[in-house]
């Protein structure tokens, strides 16, 4: 057999294994030419601490309990306040998506308040709330909100009027007609708005917990500047991007689960 | 009957079972098993805002006949098929089928197959039994549907991965599972190719003929509507301009002299009745 025509079916061979390890090269890369740069001394370590140094660092508040406990607690606050404005926004997208009456009573004055970068409005939380739970799930809960309305608002406007009139010819009830038609055909429009909804929830819980909180990732990072840690501050950076990454690879999961059925999700 | 059997083997590889069943349909007499609902249409109107498209009216079809409406775009047809399926309101005029009927009786197939995306071709098919669905034959059916339309070897399968033609085999398997008395057209055939096409059209026939509902065709396509029908209807300005009657023995033999004729004289009147209109 000559090479060119051995040669697609090695490629096949290969791909699988290499495939998983393919998007982690970059970074791989990247925090080898950081531990170079920081070893031959082009970066001081008082602007950019070594990775190695950040690792001890993680080390030692591991062994001390304080990351798994400020993880915990930033993971718990992101989590809840998630479900509670996701599933809030879902229920408001359902209702304007079925219900010309909900839409146009509610649509316009949510619309308004989704032009309100949810993040003016710490300090009122701040005034309302204290520093307490409430106020941190309170922001998260209201900036996950509105990808999650407007993106299912949006799923089910979108479902082919030409099927569900099939299910009506067919004698599907209200009930069935949205379980096997409207919902399913709004499921992908809604997992982007859970997409976008996850990187909302990251970004307002760093924000809150770094100006108002007593725990948490935000409030680690936070200390640590007070007390000159720079390793401690770079860490919680990092375990940001990786719980950030855990999240979307949930959501694309559970897209893949969901939507085996889309031609995107299907092997050929 | 070779040639039957050629057309055939254009669209999907031949099997040995498949011209074996090819045969016997070939061998079948003509006729129906006398399932299919008779069908009364008086003084029916039916307008779009100003625009009047249906201006009266009035026709009988026999129960288990095969009639194909014929007719340039606009003119009305699909409405009427629409009004007939239950999927307009009538704004006058009346629709009485020969018992009285009920909706599972009166199945559509439209020009696109709408299937669910995320449903299984069985799920779909399935979804024809309506309110029988659950019931515990519902999967025996279904299979049932999908043996008669050729498509018992893609039960399994989602409907984005399936060619065009086999797309509507399904929706015709949907159609056919409720054992529907009158099954209504609408350009089934429109967005295929040709030679999936002629198939399609055999199809079709076979299942009108094995199952004896009534059928009514809505086409662009004359020379589909003479190679199918018992009869053609020619619709202008929203009236029924000619009723033609196709005596030709089943199966028909596509291109024949008479049939041609035939399709050339309705051809010639409706491009007639065109020119004088936009004279």
């Amino acid at each position: 057999m000559s090479l060119v025509e051995s040669l697609p079916r090695l490629r096949k061979l290969r791909l699988p294994r290499a495939d998983g390890l393919v998007p982690w090269l970059v970074p791989l890369l990247i925090i080898l030419i950081w531990q170079a740069a920081s070893a031959l001394g082009l970066v001081p370590a008082r602007v950019l601490p070594a990775p190695s140094d950040v690792a001890v660092a993680g080390w030692k508040l591991l062994r001390s309990g304080e990351l798994a406990r400020n993880i915990w607690v930033s993971f718990w606050r992101a989590g809840i306040g998630f479900v509670i404005g996701g599933g809030i926004g879902f229920a408001f997208g359902l209702a304007n998506g079925l219900s010309e009456l909900s839409s146009k009573l509610t649509d316009t004055t949510l619309q308004m308040v989704r032009n309100i970068p949810h993040l003016a409005l710490i300090p009122l939380v701040i005034l309302w709330f204290g520093i307490d739970e409430t106020a941190k799930l309170f922001l998260v809960a209201l900036g996950v909100f509105f990808p999650v309305y407007i993106n299912t608002l949006h799923g089910i406007r979108t479902v082919d009027p030409q099927l569900i009139e099939m299910g009506r010819i067919y004698g599907m009830s209200d009930a069935e007609l949205f379980a096997r038609v409207i919902f399913p055909g709004a499921l992908p429009s809604i997992f982007v708005g859970i997409r976008f909804a996850l990187g909302i929830m990251w970004l307002t819980l760093i924000v809150a917990e770094t100006i108002a909180a007593a725990s948490g990732l935000g409030y680690m990072a936070m200390q640590a500047r007070e007390f000159m840690q720079i390793d401690v501050v770079v860490l919680s950076i990092l375990i940001y991007a990786a719980l950030g990454k855990l999240a979307d690879s949930a959501s694309r999961l559970l897209e893949r689960l969901t939507l085996s059925w889309h031609p995107a999700f299907q092997k050929h | 009957m070779q040639e039957a059997l050629r057309f055939n083997a254009l669209d999907e590889p031949v099997t040995r079972e498949g011209i074996i069943k090819q045969a016997k349909v070939l061998r079948r007499t003509q006729g129906s098993s006398g399932r299919g609902l008779s069908l009364t249409i008086q003084g029916l109107h039916k307008s779009f805002g100003d625009h009047q498209v249906l201006r009266g009216v009035d026709l009988h079809i026999a129960a288990g006949q095969f009639v194909a409406i014929v007719g340039r775009s606009g003119c009305g047809k699909s409405t009427l098929l629409r009004l007939i399926a239950g999927l307009e309101k009538i704004d006058s005029g009346s629709i009485t089928f020969g018992e009285t009927a009920r909706r599972e009786d009166v199945r559509v197939m439209f020009q696109e197959p709408r299937l669910l995306p995320w449903a299984r071709v069985r799920a779909n098919v399935e979804v024809g039994l309506g309110r029988e669905r659950k019931s515990p034959d519902a999967l025996a059916r279904a299979r049932q549907a999908l043996v008669e339309v050729g498509l018992a070897d893609k039960r399994g399968q989602w409907p984005t991965v399936l060619s065009g033609g086999q797309k509507q085999r399904v929706a015709l398997a949907r159609a056919l599972v409720g054992n529907p008395r009158v099954l209504a057209f609408d350009e089934p055939l429109g967005a295929l190719d040709a030679l999936t096409r002629i198939s399609m059209q055999r199809l079709l026939e076979q299942v009108w003929r094995d199952q004896g509902f009534t059928a009514i065709l809505v086409t662009h396509d004359v020379s589909e509507a003479v190679a199918l029908a018992d009869r053609v209807l020619v619709i202008e300005d929203g009236r029924i301009a000619r009723d033609i009657d196709v005596d030709a023995r089943r199966p028909r033999q596509r291109g024949s002299a008479d049939l041609a004729a035939l399709e050339g004289s309705i051809l010639s009147e409706l491009l007639r009745g065109g020119d004088e209109r936009s004279a």
